[in-house]
Parts: structure tokens; C-alpha cells; sequence
């Protein structure tokens, strides 16, 4: 115990362990996101900034002592008016020219489904189980009645569309430069489907299917995280989440082809 | 006098259990809706000071009271799930909103209207009692088998629907606690609108009768849906229906034996078309606290009275049109999702106003700085940041990374803690004397204040830049994730600021207690040299308030331009 | 010394009305937003799913359609028994009153059928959404019922007396309650045809 305690208080003292800001963005889509997150926070510090030192200067110079009296005037200040309409501007700006454009990009925009990795995420308690459709591009057939300990998603390995199907547990993998198109739904209770690095998130809501579409621009290992609540194992449901060399992810393709045939 | 003048008998002639037990009169009702909400608090705290250890320390035994707790003194993920949801769930329902709305509406409002009582003193009691009750079953889930509810206060189905029997106890203390806020808004409303003094006009009323009023308003119309989707809730997990469980469920390896059909979100939306008011119900009370608090210390009138006025009762309107900002990840397309948008940076402007007009009242003051000022000045910065980093959450783009991390966590409580807590705070501090005609120690009030000051902030604000890392919240452990990890040091100097946070509520419940016996004796009915009813009346004020009828001569707020005198709403010289 | 309500039999002179009628109002609103979310729950689980069954087909149009008419006659004894007492008219209110209760229980019973029908069958909130949402409003507004008759119940018995000594504040009772009776009746008149007749 005294032990963990040291070390937890150790990585204190060498300053490590106190990691902020945003997290690398390896998406295309991610800086847009990136730039409103900055932009706002500029706007907020700016603001806040500007409260405190009126604050501050109030205080001090309009402090109570002898000889100081309130002025009780009814007063009218322009200033805040103007201050409150710059900000309204300000934020219609945001909403109209940052918010809007790239949630409006990301919910309808698709890439081609054709040039496209398309993929089922299906997240259950406590794990997220990736299901590609393989060579043939036709997810087969799946089953709730088939779902079992070695088939997650409950896929029909009979159906001539499910042969070539790759079915992965807690394990992502995408070609750097091409669309990934993610098919997202749950089985038993809501998750959150949250890949830092790629600025996604989306809740996995069983009962439902949601269309999501990212695209990489580096090559790495990472995460997935789970963002929602979902039960007693919430906080070890993450994935691997690589990102491959188109010649690298073909490879990982050709291997795990290889497998099914074993 | 008419014959059917409703009467009831004076406060001497009462036996014990009648005067402060099942009590009708507002002030003693208040007070029991203080003492149980304080100990509510507390109780709230320590279970996150239990979680607080975790984070720091995965895995680690707690010194002293963990072997009580588990069998290897540390907490199971099972354990820090119920916490955590107890956490919210007591520190909102059975905390902030019973000592808000309860404690400062109850004692508050008649004497601030000039009123004898509330409108229905029964009823008042009652209403008492009912949150007494869902408190007491809400504390039952803990003997539960298995634990308390664990599926975070939100309570999302499935995971809600599955869970446990607490949790069946979690929604039958639902269904009592919003019972009783819907008879104690009632009766707020009532007392305030019918019960005004002569003279006392609506645009006389002081801003904390209309944050009430208007906190009142959300409490009624907000709540009722909860309670609808608890009762939703109930039969699902009671009698096997499927309101909230879809078709093709599959659950604990095995399909889920339902009649499906239902939809998930059904609950997302009745909870936060409640939830989302809620936290208007938290922060509207605070802000009437402190614009009374800080008119009176800063010697002069609230700049904008009535811009104060119209933007309380606009963010109440407001807040039952933005609820859905809660549910950006859930699959919403463009159109709605702009419009929840559109809707949530509008409300950020009477947001903005409300803080503009409180800063602007300092220009020009003299301000005291005595303890409750203390308070109510450190609101306004605190305030300012939980509104602000509201707006990255309020845009869907920036919400995509930030949405369920700890910069939520950071957000809503540099609004709740630092914001509401240090408000009501400061309220104990400002109507202390009114109370119990004995004003609070004040070292230690300053003692208190300092130290919970620094500490609150080394606990949130460091939430912040988690969260922008990516964090997940309610996580049992975060190191497993690379993220996590590299931000661990920070849960160490949270918890250890927690820690001290704890600590520092030492002195202020010390002060509270023994000054209720030996504080200083105030020389006055209105020590503070305040303008608004309450001060009209004897320290501590009579059963019935006001022995003769107070008259209301003039707006609230008033002070004297050439003199350092006030200018009460009761008295008829111009000073 | 004592504590004195003001407008407790008489109206407020800038609002209009009595605490009680007001506080009545205000509880309304809230069974509005009750029984709002509730319907909306109802539309949102219809609009979920193909095959959503039609009320006339499953359930029990004419005995509903006989509890419809029993409740609007209830709501009419209710405002005659409030209209008698503003005539001064003890024993007709009281007439009127039992004839409401009356409708009540009558209204009860025949609910009562309609659920021993379901559960002889087997039907319960498990059966499907339909059943359950039906269970669930049906349910509540029962209960909203019972409610109803224990308070006009008590303003029929014990209650009477505060006639000898404040008929205003009696009358103003009556008024209320029967506000109240009206709200039921008119949860009744949306649900009839929402779970009945679509």
C-alpha cells in the first residue's frame, strides 16, 4: 500500500502523469473540431480575463472606508451592451460558420461507400467487437440466435456473404488514408464509442444502427475508449485501435483471411 | 377579521414534537430542510471522498474505514459504480435543491413577502416529510443486496433496466422526492403571489422572491415527466414491460426474454427535459442569494433591476427548450441538432446578462468585506467559468471530443459547487443572524472561505485539462488508458485537494453550531443595514412573523445618496 | 398571537382567486405535464415500431365508451352540487355528491372488468408496449380516480361540518375539488380515443 501510495506521489514530484491539452488528431476531419475547442477557449480566457480585472479593480478601488460613499444614481452603462452584443455575434458566428458546417460534414456528407472501408462496430459489456465484411465488400447474414462465446456478433458463417467475413475482438484496424465508414450499434446497454485521436464519438444504442465516417491521416497504435456508462466493467472497455500502411493493413487482411480458412 | 379567518394556535402553548417536529410553521420547516440537506452534503461528499481515493490510488486499501467497505479495503468497480451514482443522485435531490429551494425558499419567501406563513402550512410539513421519507428509502439502497443503484444518476436504460433491485428503490425514492418538491413549489408560488404585503408590488418583490418564483415554476412543470418516466421505469423493471428496452436484446449471454419494442432515448428525453430545468432549479436560488447578499454590501442598488428580473424568468423559459444539448451523441441529424444548439447559445445570453448585471453593481459601491460577501464575490468568477465551458459542450463540433469527459464533470461543477454551494454558503453566513439574533464567528467564516476557495479549485479545475485529453468520466480506474495514465498525477492533487476541502467544512459547521449558543449578540433586528423585509422582523422572528402587519413603501434596494444609511422596504422615512 | 392566512375564503383582489384555487391551478399544470410526457411517451412508441395495434381491435370500446358517459355525467353532478351550495343548499349538494361518487365507483367497477378480461388472458404490461402503456395510463389515471372519491368522500362526511361555520370556505373547497374532478374527466376524454379509438 505505502508502496503505491509513493509511487503515485513520486510521479507527482517528477512532474509526470500531468499531461493536458488536446490529445494528437490523426483525422482529417479533427483540426475543424480542434480550431472551434482553441478558438473558444481563446474567446472564454479573453473574457474572463477581462471580468477579473474589472472585478479586481472594483474591489480595490470601490472598497469600503472612512469617507467613501456609494453612488447610488440610477446609472445606464453602454459599454455592456455592447459587450453583450458582441458577444451574441460572436457566438452565431461560431454556431454558423465552425459548428454547423462540420457537424453538417459529418452526418451527411459520406464518403463513397465503394472507395470506403465500411465496418459494423457492435459494443457489448464489456468489449467492442469489429465485424468487416471482407473481400466481397456484403456483410453476411448475422443472427441473434447465433451469438455465442466464439461468434460476438452472432454472424451465419453459412451465408455465401458472411465466408469471407473478419470478425475481431477489441481490435480496430484501418488503412492510413482511406474513408472508414463505421456502422455503429450495441447489443445489451448504451455505450460510447470515443476515439480521442481521430476526434470521434458517437453512443452505440442498442436498438439502433448509426452511420459514422472518419478518415486517418497517420499511422499508429491507439485506443478506443468507452464514453458512456454501461456497467461494472465501463472502465476496461477499450480497444485497440491501429492504424495501418495500406500495404501493412493488406497484410493484416491477408492473415486474418488465412485464419478463417484454418 | 371574518369568522372563517383561518387560525392556529401560538408557538408557546405547542408540546416539543408539535414546535419542531411536525411543525407548520415555514421557519422551523426550513430549518429541518437545512439541518437534513447539510447532512445530506456531507454525506454526499464523503462518498466521493471514497471515490476520490480510488482515482488517486487504483486499487489501494482505504485507511481505516476500507476493510468496513470490502473485503480487501479497496473499492470493487461495483462499489465506485454506486457511489458515483449515489453521488449525484443525493448531492442534487437530496442536497442542493432540498437546502436551495427548501431550506432558503421555505424560511425566506413569506418573510421576504411580508407573510405570516406559507399560503398551506400543512401541506409545507408535508412536503417536508415526503423528502424525509424518499431520503430515508433512497439511503435503504445501500442495504440493498448488491449494493445501491449504480447506473449513474442519469439512470440510462438498459443498463438501468437490468441492474439490481436498488435500483427499483432508487425510483420509488424518486417518485417521493419529486412529490415533495412539487407540493413545496406550489406552496412557494402561492405564498409569494397571494400572501404580498401591502404595498408590495411584483416589481417590488427582492430578486431572491423571484429567483424562488420562478425556480418554483421549473420544479413544477420539469418534474412531472421524471416522475412519469420513473413510474415508466418502474413497470419495466417490476412488471417486464419494454418502454425502454429495445427488440433483439442480449443480455448476460442470453437474449433478453422481453416483448421489445421500446426505445432507449424515450428515457433520454423525459430524464433531461427534467434535468436540463434542474440545473436552472440549482443555480436560479443561488443567484437570488447573492444579489441580495451583494446589494447589501456593496451599499447600493442591483444595477438593472429589472433586466435581473426578465433574464430569471427568461432562462426559466429557456430551459425547457435546450434539453436535448445533452443528447448530441445519440444519433441526432442536422436539423435538430442545430436547433438545440441555437437554442443553448441563446440561453447563455440572460446567462451573461445576469452575471454582467451583478458585476456592474460593484461599480460605484462600497463593498464590505464581510463574509458572506466573501462568498457571494468568489461566486461570480466561479459562476463565470462554469458558464463558459458550457459553450464548448453547447456546439456539437467541439462536443464530439469534449461530450462525457471529465471537462463535463469540471463544467457542471464549477457551476454547482463552487457556484450554488458558495452561494448558499454565503446565505448561512448573510441570514445567520436573522435566524438565531447571533452573528457567526467571522475568523473563522474567513478561515472557512480561504481554504475552501483554493482547494475547491485545485479540485476542478484540473478536470478541465483532463478532459481535453480525452477522459473519460466515471471510469473505476483510468490508468489502463494511454490518456489516462498521462494525466494521473492530476487525480493524486484532486483528491488531495478534496481532502482538504472536507477539512476546511470544519470551522463552518463548528461556527454553525456553537455560534447558535455563543455568537456574538446582534444589536439589531438588521445587522447587515439590509433593505428587504426579512429584516423587518425580530431576531429570531415570532411564529408569526410579523406581530403587526409590515407595509411596503418603496422598492428594495433603496439607500440613502448623501449618507451611509438604508433605506428599507418597511420604513416610510426617506433617510 | 397567531398566524393569520389572508384570502383563504375570499379572493385575492389583484389575482382573482383563493390560495386554494390558485395552488389547485398550479397542481394541474403539473398533471398536465404528467399526463403530457406519458401521451408523448404513448406517440413515441408507436412511431417506434410497424405494428403498433389499434385500440377498437383489443379493447373494449363500448364499456369504455359506457365509462366515458359516466364520467361526463359525474362532471355534471359535481357542478351541480358546487351550484347548490352557492344557493344555500346543503342537502341538494349532498344529493349530488353521492350521485358523483356513485359515477365513480361505477366507473371503477367497470374498469375493473375490463382488467380482469385482460388478466384472464394472460395480458399483462409484459405482453407488449401497447398493453403496458395502456396498464400504465389507465393505471394512473384510476388511481386519480380513487383520489377523487376519497376527497369528495371527506367533503361529503367530516368535511360538511366547516359548512356551519365557514360556508365560503366550504363552497371554495367544493369548487376546487371539482376542478380537480374535471382534470380526470378530461385525462379521460384524451386517453379514450388516443388508446381506444386510434
Amino acid at each position: 500500500m505505502m508502496e503505491q501510495l509513493s509511487n503515485a506521489w513520486k510521479n507527482v514530484l517528477d512532474r509526470k502523469g500531468f499531461d493536458y491539452g488536446l490529445p494528437i488528431d490523426i483525422s482529417t476531419h479533427g483540426a475543424a473540431i480542434d480550431r472551434l475547442i482553441t478558438t473558444l477557449h481563446y474567446f472564454m480566457a479573453l473574457l474572463f480575463i477581462g471580468w477579473g480585472i474589472y472585478l479586481v479593480y472594483c474591489l480595490v478601488r470601490f472598497r469600503d472606508r472612512e469617507g467613501h460613499q456609494a453612488d447610488v444614481s440610477e446609472k445606464h452603462f453602454g459599454v455592456p451592451k455592447y459587450l453583450e452584443m458582441g458577444i451574441v455575434i460572436f457566438e452565431a458566428c461560431l454556431l454558423v460558420f465552425f459548428s454547423y458546417p462540420v457537424w453538417a460534414k459529418l452526418k451527411t456528407d459520406f464518403p463513397d461507400r465503394a472507395n470506403s472501408l465500411v465496418v459494423r462496430v457492435v459494443a457489448e459489456q464489456f468489449a467492442w467487437n469489429i465485424h468487416y465484411p471482407g473481400r466481397d465488400g456484403k456483410f453476411g447474414k448475422t443472427s441473434i440466435d447465433l451469438i455465442d462465446g466464439t461468434n460476438p456478433v452472432g454472424l451465419d458463417r453459412e451465408d455465401a456473404d458472411a465466408k469471407d467475413d473478419i470478425v475481431t475482438i477489441n481490435q480496430l484496424v484501418v488503412p492510413v488514408g482511406k474513408p472508414v465508414i463505421v456502422e455503429l450499434s450495441a447489443k445489451d446497454v448504451i455505450h460510447g464509442f470515443f476515439l480521442p485521436v481521430a476526434r470521434v464519438k458517437h453512443d452505440a444504442i442498442p436498438g439502433m444502427t448509426f452511420p459514422l465516417w472518419f478518415e486517418t491521416k497517420e499511422v499508429g497504435e491507439f485506443q478506443i475508449a468507452c464514453a458512456q456508462l454501461c456497467g461494472v466493467g465501463h472502465y476496461k472497455m477499450m480497444g485497440q485501435f491501429l492504424v495501418k500502411t495500406p500495404e501493412d493493413f493488406e497484410q493484416w487482411h491477408l492473415d486474418e483471411e488465412k485464419a478463417l480458412t484454418e | 377579521m371574518t369568522h372563517a379567518e383561518h387560525t392556529h394556535s401560538g408557538h408557546h402553548e405547542m408540546p416539543f414534537w408539535r414546535k419542531y417536529i411536525f411543525s407548520i410553521d415555514h421557519k422551523v420547516i426550513g430549518l429541518q430542510y437545512g439541518i437534513t440537506a447539510t447532512f445530506f452534503l456531507l454525506f454526499g461528499f464523503f462518498l466521493m471522498i471514497l471515490m476520490r481515493w480510488q482515482l488517486a490510488y487504483p486499487g489501494v486499501e482505504i485507511p481505516f474505514i476500507g476493510k468496513a467497505l470490502t473485503e480487501t479495503g479497496a473499492l470493487t468497480p461495483d462499489l465506485y459504480n454506486a457511489l458515483g451514482a449515489m453521488h449525484g443522485t443525493i448531492m442534487i435531490f437530496l442536497g442542493v435543491v432540498p437546502m436551495a429551494v427548501g431550506a432558503f425558499g421555505n424560511y425566506l419567501v413569506p418573510l421576504q413577502v411580508g407573510a405570516q406563513d406559507m399560503a398551506f402550512p400543512k401541506l409545507n410539513m408535508m412536503s417536508y416529510w415526503v423528502y424525509f421519507v424518499g431520503g430515508v428509502v433512497m439511503m435503504s439502497s445501500f442495504l440493498m443486496p448488491g449494493g445501491a443503484a449504480a447506473s449513474g444518476w442519469t439512470s440510462y436504460p438498459p443498463l438501468s433496466v437490468t441492474a439490481n433491485n436498488a435500483q427499483t428503490v432508487w425510483l420509488l425514492a424518486m417518485v417521493f422526492l419529486i412529490t415533495s418538491s412539487l407540493l413545496g413549489s406550489i406552496n412557494t408560488i402561492v405564498t409569494a403571489v397571494q400572501l404580498r404585503a401591502k404595498g408590495l408590488s411584483f416589481m417590488r418583490w427582492p430578486v431572491h422572491v423571484w429567483a424562488q418564483v420562478a425556480t418554483a415554476f421549473l420544479l413544477l412543470l420539469a418534474f412531472p415527466p421524471l416522475e412519469g418516466a420513473a413510474v415508466l421505469q418502474l413497470v419495466d423493471r417490476v412488471f417486464g414491460s419494454s418502454f425502454f428496452l429495445p427488440s433483439g436484446l442480449y443480455i448476460d449471454g442470453a437474449k433478453a426474454s422481453v416483448a421489445g419494442g421500446g426505445n432507449p432515448l424515450l428515457w433520454q428525453h423525459l430524464f433531461w427535459f427534467l434535468a436540463h430545468p434542474e440545473v436552472y432549479v440549482l443555480i436560479l436560488p443561488a443567484v437570488g442569494v447573492i444579489s441580495e447578499i451583494i446589494s447589501t454590501n456593496s451599499r447600493k442598488p442591483i444595477y438593472g433591476y429589472k433586466t435581473m428580473v426578465y433574464s430569471i424568468l427568461f432562462l426559466g423559459f429557456m430551459s425547457f427548450v435546450v434539453w436535448a444539448h445533452h443528447m448530441f451523441m445519440t444519433g441526432m441529424g442536422v436539423t435538430l441538432s442545430s436547433f438545440f444548439q441555437a437554442t443553448t447559445m441563446i440561453i447563455s445570453i440572460p446567462s451573461v446578462i445576469i452575471l454582467t448585471t451583478l458585476l456592474l453593481t460593484l461599480w460605484g459601491a462600497s463593498i464590505r468585506f464581510t463574509v458572506p460577501m466573501l462568498f457571494a464575490l468568489a461566486f461570480l468568477p466561479m459562476f463565470a467559468i462554469g458558464g463558459l465551458t458550457g459553450l464548448p459542450l453547447g456546439l456539437t463540433a467541439s462536443d464530439i471530443h469534449l461530450h462525457d469527459t471529465y471537462y463535463v464533470i469540471g463544467h457542471f461543477h464549477y457551476v454547482v459547487a463552487p457556484g450554488t454551494l458558495f452561494a448558499l454558503m454565503g446565505g448561512v453566513y448573510f441570514w445567520y443572524p436573522k435566524i438565531t439574533g447571533r452573528q457567526m464567528n467571522q475568523f473563522l467564516g474567513k478561515l472557512h472561505f480561504w481554504l475552501s476557495f483554493v482547494a475547491i479549485n485545485f479540485v476542478f479545475m484540473p478536470m478541465f485539462l483532463m478532459g481535453s485529453k480525452g477522459v473519460s468520466r466515471r471510469l473505476y480506474d483510468q490508468t489502463g488508458y494511454s490518456h489516462g495514465a498521462a494525466t494521473q498525477s492530476w487525480n493524486v492533487i484532486m483528491s488531495t485537494a478534496a481532502f482538504v476541502l472536507l477539512l476546511a467544512q470544519i470551522p463552518f459547521l463548528y461556527n454553525m453550531f456553537t455560534s447558535w449558543k455563543w455568537g456574538k449578540k446582534v444589536e439589531n433586528d438588521n445587522p447587515w443595514e439590509a433593505t428587504t423585509l426579512e429584516w423587518a422582523a425580530s431576531s429570531p422572528p415570532p411564529h408569526e412573523n410579523f406581530p403587526t402587519p409590515v407595509e411596503v413603501y418603496r422598492e428594495p434596494y433603496s439607500y440613502s445618496p448623501t449618507s451611509r444609511k438604508v433605506r428599507p422596504q418597511f420604513s416610510q422615512q426617506e433617510a | 398571537m397567531s398566524v393569520q392566512i389572508p384570502y383563504i375564503d375570499e379572493p385575492h383582489p389583484v389575482t382573482g382567486v383563493t390560495n386554494a384555487k390558485l395552488g389547485v391551478w398550479l397542481f394541474l399544470a403539473s398533471e398536465v405535464m404528467l399526463f403530457g410526457a406519458l401521451f408523448s411517451a404513448l406517440i413515441t412508441l408507436r412511431l417506434g415500431v410497424n405494428d403498433w395495434p389499434h385500440g377498437y381491435d383489443i379493447l373494449n370500446v363500448p364499456l369504455a365508451t359506457l365509462n366515458t358517459v359516466v364520467l361526463i355525467f359525474s362532471s355534471v353532478t359535481v357542478v351541480m352540487a358546487w351550484a347548490s351550495l352557492k344557493m344555500q343548499n346543503l342537502s341538494r349538494f349532498r344529493t349530488y355528491m353521492v350521485l358523483t361518487i356513485l359515477c365513480s365507483f361505477i366507473f371503477l367497477a367497470v374498469k375493473a372488468v375490463e382488467y380482469g378480461h385482460k388478466f384472464e388472458h394472460g395480458i399483462s404490461p409484459a405482453t407488449s408496449n401497447f398493453y403496458a402503456i395502456y396498464f400504465v395510463i389507465t393505471g394512473l389515471h384510476g388511481l386519480h380516480i380513487i383520489g377523487g372519491i376519497i376527497v369528495n368522500a371527506y367533503l361529503l362526511g367530516p368535511g360538511s361540518r366547516m359548512w356551519k361555520t365557514q360556508p365560503e370556505r366550504f363552497t371554495g373547497r367544493i369548487e376546487c375539488a371539482g376542478l380537480y374532478w374535471h382534470f380526470v374527466d378530461l385525462v379521460w376524454i384524451f386517453l379514450f380515443p388516443i388508446l381506444y379509438l386510434l
